[in-house]
């Protein structure tokens, strides 16, 4: 790890002002960044410390709810307003990590994690996203974790994070501010597919920081499921993961909302299954056909050729225990 | 021995462990210390061609930087390296760290930085930079599959009884191919040690070790000392499974490092480090080849294993051995081959060899019961043997029938149906598999210090050492059976090279060894307390023999007479009496195979869509002797059981072959169980003395818990599936449908 300053920062314009040089870095709850610090992968030269910023609480809206940047991700799985209304979110938050780095883990850190993609982190390895130019080392490698939807011939990593698929299901959006104004942009926009320059993983520009995810009112609430595939119960990344969660009126789906998980450089929100389903009887082979659906497209690249066949079966599932039938 | 079930006895080391007050090698701060870190080579074979270490010495802190072009020379390592290795392992120098600018495994150590904080140490030494010339490596099994090397010795050879090809004309016959793949110990606490030298003469280390004696001997021979002059300390340790019972090339580097530079030195590896440089379980590809009567008598067993080892240093272990002697069967034939490969050297991980042949044995097993339309256990006791076929001796003792029946009925394996793909709980498949684990019991030569004071406590000492599985406990549940003392006034201390020597914690021999020397120590100084009051305790003991005295609570006791030690010892102006025994096995043991076995059982669910396995409920059964810590076994047991549900379903070290690298080698993407992998696990003990093996009639159980247990998830994963797995670790994508 190689030395760095350290600043505390308490107001917006301070964090801006202070992350401006280039080698300066924005620190949240650090699960991650001090990481990619240890193993060489990135090397700032101050971290400026925003957990004094004062966007840690969770308030109703006229529209929806606001969830602050700062705020824990294990806050946010136990509030009363992410529950209630928003229950896929709370279910996608309590799959990521573990407690204790849940407990540390903010809103908007989670949002900016980086991929766990080994090449990445291995500093011998060529890597576009550590090292643009240098190659991928994934591709032809050890592809088990790896993308299948779309990937680039420059990354075919993926987005690890649980709570950014919830998000992007969920029709969020992000308040972005650089210090003099705000912009909003969908939560589905905020990440970015790596095309030819992997290594930007989203939107957000040097001098910006994200200050609160807005989550609009909706009537999913009542049926709705993460389902999580993963190599062990807990504490572990995503095979695949899929965020569902239907409306239905009188045996009609009258909306669904479906995004996953390991499967691509973001969350991967499933838009053409989703209207599928939209006004047809929730029924095995409708979700069948939506699952199919929204499989278009993918693409394997050895190793991880299993998740043609689970991601598929995971939709399926995931819709399943959405529309009510019991997780055992 | 007594019923230790009646009253067992909490982990005597409990509290100073959850509370951290329990001392690991790392916490400890010598005055002046130094810190250590290791930069690794980026090439898995070639050479050095340059390498500027510039930055790092000119960096804030450090004290040194030490390669292959300024390493000290080890007084007891060969000068020229070209030259054949020497047999022995110990001190690490078949492969002489930074001997040279060859490069022999991917992640080598290439330089040492030491500095004056762990921070600074860590940023010069990615400041070093080195350039090589590549040379073409092979670092896969499964392409080298035509290099197999016998192994040298008798381990090695071929074992042939009856007609190797019998199998080939039998009425029911199986062969298949089971692959287990590189897994890593990866204990919770990381590798390394401290070395601190008075003068150029004496060293003291606090070390990792699974033995403070090998370590010691390590040291001893790397720098041509004395053994008075080198102090080796390790009270605890935070898990081994095999990967700290030698002394790795990095640690006699370290002890060189602080030779040179005069301060004490300490190395705390990192975790990518502890994948490349501490050992693993070898990759291994196994073939089984049964043949059967139709009414499930075995005619023929082959057993044939391939696996890996370093270019620089064979390793071998007994991966076929159980073939030869499990069943009974009279056309038995093994073979074992390595295949060097341009890796570090693999290491003995929990029960070393046999898990890895009894996931293929114990599989296969399954297979011809299932092709047989017999029950497993059926199949098994149809081939029940008495005693060893291989040697033609009784065994010490055995009661695996016993164990069949008791795990059968507390799991409900006769409850099941049997077909496969039968059972199901909602749309989760479920499964019941059982597998056999066995391992040599034994015991060894080890030495114990036992004093009684005038305060009334007894300690006792060996250079033994616990890496987890609670030797303690054990040490003073035995002492208070022998000599009556309160548990609370007993003290067992280890870890410590001036102890009397014991040898390492590996191959479940400690309870054994270091506990018949207490038990013999313990006597001893029960003889000698009886002594002392036949000659001097005056006119209350004429006419007594050593028959009369009884010893309970600190007491002893003579007819009507009873005396507290601790007064004895008063009055007759002693502030202590010691004796220091030392302890080996008889020659009767050569009359017998002493072996410890397990019969485990696995209940899983399979999700058939996503592939996932849920293992729901886990019975294991020890026919390892009589229990000495009924608690602490326990927790062996599911120490076990947990290894053995990693081995089954996550654990793998991935190689990238293209580059020799290790690509998961961290604890997020190598997998081993947490909390909510592990479901309950009843432990069942046969608890019968083995009446040969020790004064306990204690065998072991560390590898036993986890021998087999792999094949116990297979065969049940095939039971709720239908599916057979013979690669493991059985992961979703391998069960998706």
């Amino acid at each position: 790890m190689n030395p760095f300053d350290y600043k505390r920062v308490t107001t917006l314009k301070d964090a801006i002002s202070a992350v401006k040089p280039a080698a300066s870095v924005f620190l949240a709850g650090g699960t991650n960044l001090i990481d990619l610090m240890k193993r060489g992968v990135t090397a700032p030269e101050t971290l400026v410390d925003i957990n004094n910023l004062p966007y840690n609480k969770i308030e109703k809206t006229a529209t929806g709810i606001r969830i602050g940047a700062m705020v824990h991700n294990s806050d946010a799985s136990e509030h009363p307003l992410v529950t209630e209304n928003f229950p896929l979110l709370s279910l996608a938050l309590k799959s990521g990590a573990s407690p204790q780095l849940r407990n540390m883990a903010t809103t908007g850190g989670n949002m900016n994690q980086r991929t766990r993609c080994g090449y990445f982190y291995d500093t011998t390895m060529p890597c576009n996203k550590r090292s643009p130019g240098s190659g991928c080392s994934a591709i032809g490698g050890y592809t088990r974790m790896h993308a299948i939807f779309g990937t680039s011939e420059q990354c075919i990593a993926v987005h690890p994070s649980d709570m950014c698929v919830g998000l992007a299901a969920l029709d969020a959006t992000v308040t972005i501010s650089n210090g003099k104004s705000e912009k909003k942009i969908l939560f589905t926009d905020y990440h970015r597919l790596p095309g030819t320059d992997p290594s930007k993983d989203n939107i957000l520009q040097k001098g910006e920081l994200i200050t609160a995810v807005d989550i609009p009112f909706n009537k999913l609430a009542k049926n709705a499921y993460y389902l999580k595939i993963r190599d062990r119960a807990s504490y572990a990344f995503a095979l695949v993961s899929v965020a569902a969660a239907l409306d239905i009126q009188n045996g009609l789906i009258q909306s669904a909302r479906l995004a996953m998980g390991g499967v691509a450089h973001k969350p991967w929100r499933l838009f053409e299954a989703e209207n599928m389903l939209q006004g047809k009887r929730p029924t095995n082979d409708n979700f069948l056909s939506a699952a199919n659906l929204a499989m278009t497209g993918a693409k394997s690249f050895g190793a991880n050729q299993f998740k043609l066949k689970l991601a598929p079966n995971a939709i399926l599932e995931a819709l399943h225990l959405a529309a009510g039938k019991s997780a055992s | 021995m007594g019923q230790f079930f009646e009253d067992p006895l909490d982990r005597v080391d409990g509290r100073l462990k959850v509370t951290g007050a329990a001392r690991y090698f790392a916490e400890y701060d010598l005055p002046d210390m130094t810190f250590a870190v290791m930069a690794t080579s980026a090439i898995t074979r070639g050479k050095i061609l340059t390498i500027d270490t510039k930055s790092a010495e000119r960096a804030p802190g450090v004290l040194d930087v030490l390669t292959y072009l300024n390493m000290p020379s080890i007084p007891g390592w060969q000068s020229d390296p070209s030259k054949p290795a020497p047999q022995a392992a110990l001190g690490g120098e078949r492969y002489r760290v930074l001997g040279s600018d060859q490069i022999l495994f991917n992640g080598q150590p290439i330089a040492l930085v030491v500095a004056d904080s762990l921070e600074r140490a860590q940023y010069a030494a990615s400041l070093i930079k080195a350039t090589y010339q590549k040379a073409s490596f092979e670092t896969d099994l499964e392409k080298n599959k035509d290099k197999g090397q016998t192994v040298r010795g008798p381990r090695g050879a071929d074992y042939n009884r009856g007609d190797a090809n019998a199998y080939k004309t039998a009425a029911v016959q199986l062969e298949q191919e089971y692959t287990i793949p590189i897994e890593t110990h990866n204990p919770m606490e990381l590798h390394g040690i401290i070395a601190s030298w008075k003068g150029n003469d004496s060293i003291t280390v606090y070390a990792k070790t699974q033995g403070v004696k090998s370590t010691q001997q390590s040291l001893m021979n790397a720098f041509k000392l004395d053994q008075k002059n080198v102090q080796v300390f390790s009270e605890f340790v935070g898990g081994g499974f095999g990967m700290a019972l030698r002394t790795w090339p990095q640690e006699i580097l370290v002890a060189a490092a602080a030779k040179k530079i005069g301060r004490p030195v300490k190395l705390v590896m990192s975790r990518d480090q502890m994948f490349t440089m501490v050992g693993y379980r070898p990759f291994s590809i196994q073939q089984i080849k049964l043949g059967s009567t139709k009414e499930g008598q075995l005619t023929g067993l082959v057993h044939e294993a391939l696996s890996q080892t370093s270019s620089y240093e064979d390793f071998a272990e007994g991966t076929v051995n159980m073939s030869k002697f499990m069943y009974a069967c009279d056309n038995v034939a093994t073979k074992y081959r390595i295949v060097p490969l341009d890796i570090g050297v693999p290491i003995w991980m929990r029960g070393p060899g046999e898990a890895t042949g009894a996931f293929a044995l114990e599989t296969a097993m399954d297979e011809m019961a299932y092709k047989l339309n017999m029950d497993p256990i059926a199949l098994r006791l149809k081939n029940y043997t008495e005693t060893d076929p291989e040697r033609n001796r009784p065994y010490s003792s055995k009661y695996v029938k016993e164990a069949y029946q008791l795990g059968a009925e507390k799991i409900g394996w006769f409850k099941r149906n049997p077909a496969p793909r039968s059972m199901k709980d909602g749309e989760w498949l479920v499964g019941y598999g059982m597998s056999s684990g066995v391992f040599n019991a034994s015991r060894g030569e080890a030495n114990c210090r036992a004093v009684v004071k005038d305060d009334g406590t007894l300690l006792l000492q060996s250079a033994a050492s616990d890496i987890g599985p609670g030797t303690g406990t054990a040490m003073v549940q035995i002492a208070h059976e022998v000599l009556g003392y309160p548990v609370d006034k007993i003290s067992f201390e280890l870890g410590n090279s001036t102890f009397p020597p014991a040898p390492s914690q590996g191959g479940s021999t400690t309870t054994s060894t270091v506990g018949s020397a207490v038990h013999i120590a313990c006597s001893s100084l029960k003889n000698k307390i009886v002594n002392l009051l036949l000659e001097k305790g005056g006119s209350d003991y004429a006419g007594k023999t050593a028959a009369d005295f009884t010893f309970s609570d600190g007491n002893v006791r003579a007819g009507n007479v009873s005396v507290s030690i601790a007064s004895l010892l008063k009055q007759q102006n002693l502030p202590a009496l010691e004796v220091t025994e030392n302890s080996k096995a008889g020659p009767d043991q050569q009359k017998y195979s002493m072996y410890s076995f397990s019969i485990h059982f696995a209940e899983v669910r399979v999700h058939p869509k996503t592939g996932v396995v849920r293992v729901k409920r886990v019975v294991t059964v020890a026919d390892s002797g009589k229990i000495i810590s009924p608690k602490t076994a326990a927790s062996q047991m599911i120490g076990g059981v947990t290894g053995g549900i990693g081995m089954a379903l996550m654990e793998e070290s991935v190689i990238d072959h293209r580059y020799g690298r290790f690509i998961n080698n961290n604890f997020a993407d190598y997998h081993v169980p947490v909390s909510a992998d592990i479901p309950h696990i009843d432990t069942i003990f046969i608890d019968k003395p083995d009446p040969v093996i020790n004064p306990m009639g204690a065998k072991g159980m560390g590898e036993i818990a986890l021998i087999g247990f792999a094949a116990a998830v297979g065969n049940a994963v095939y039971h709720a599936t239908g599916k057979r797995i013979r690669e493991l670790p059985i992961t979703p994508d391998k069960l998706i449908e």
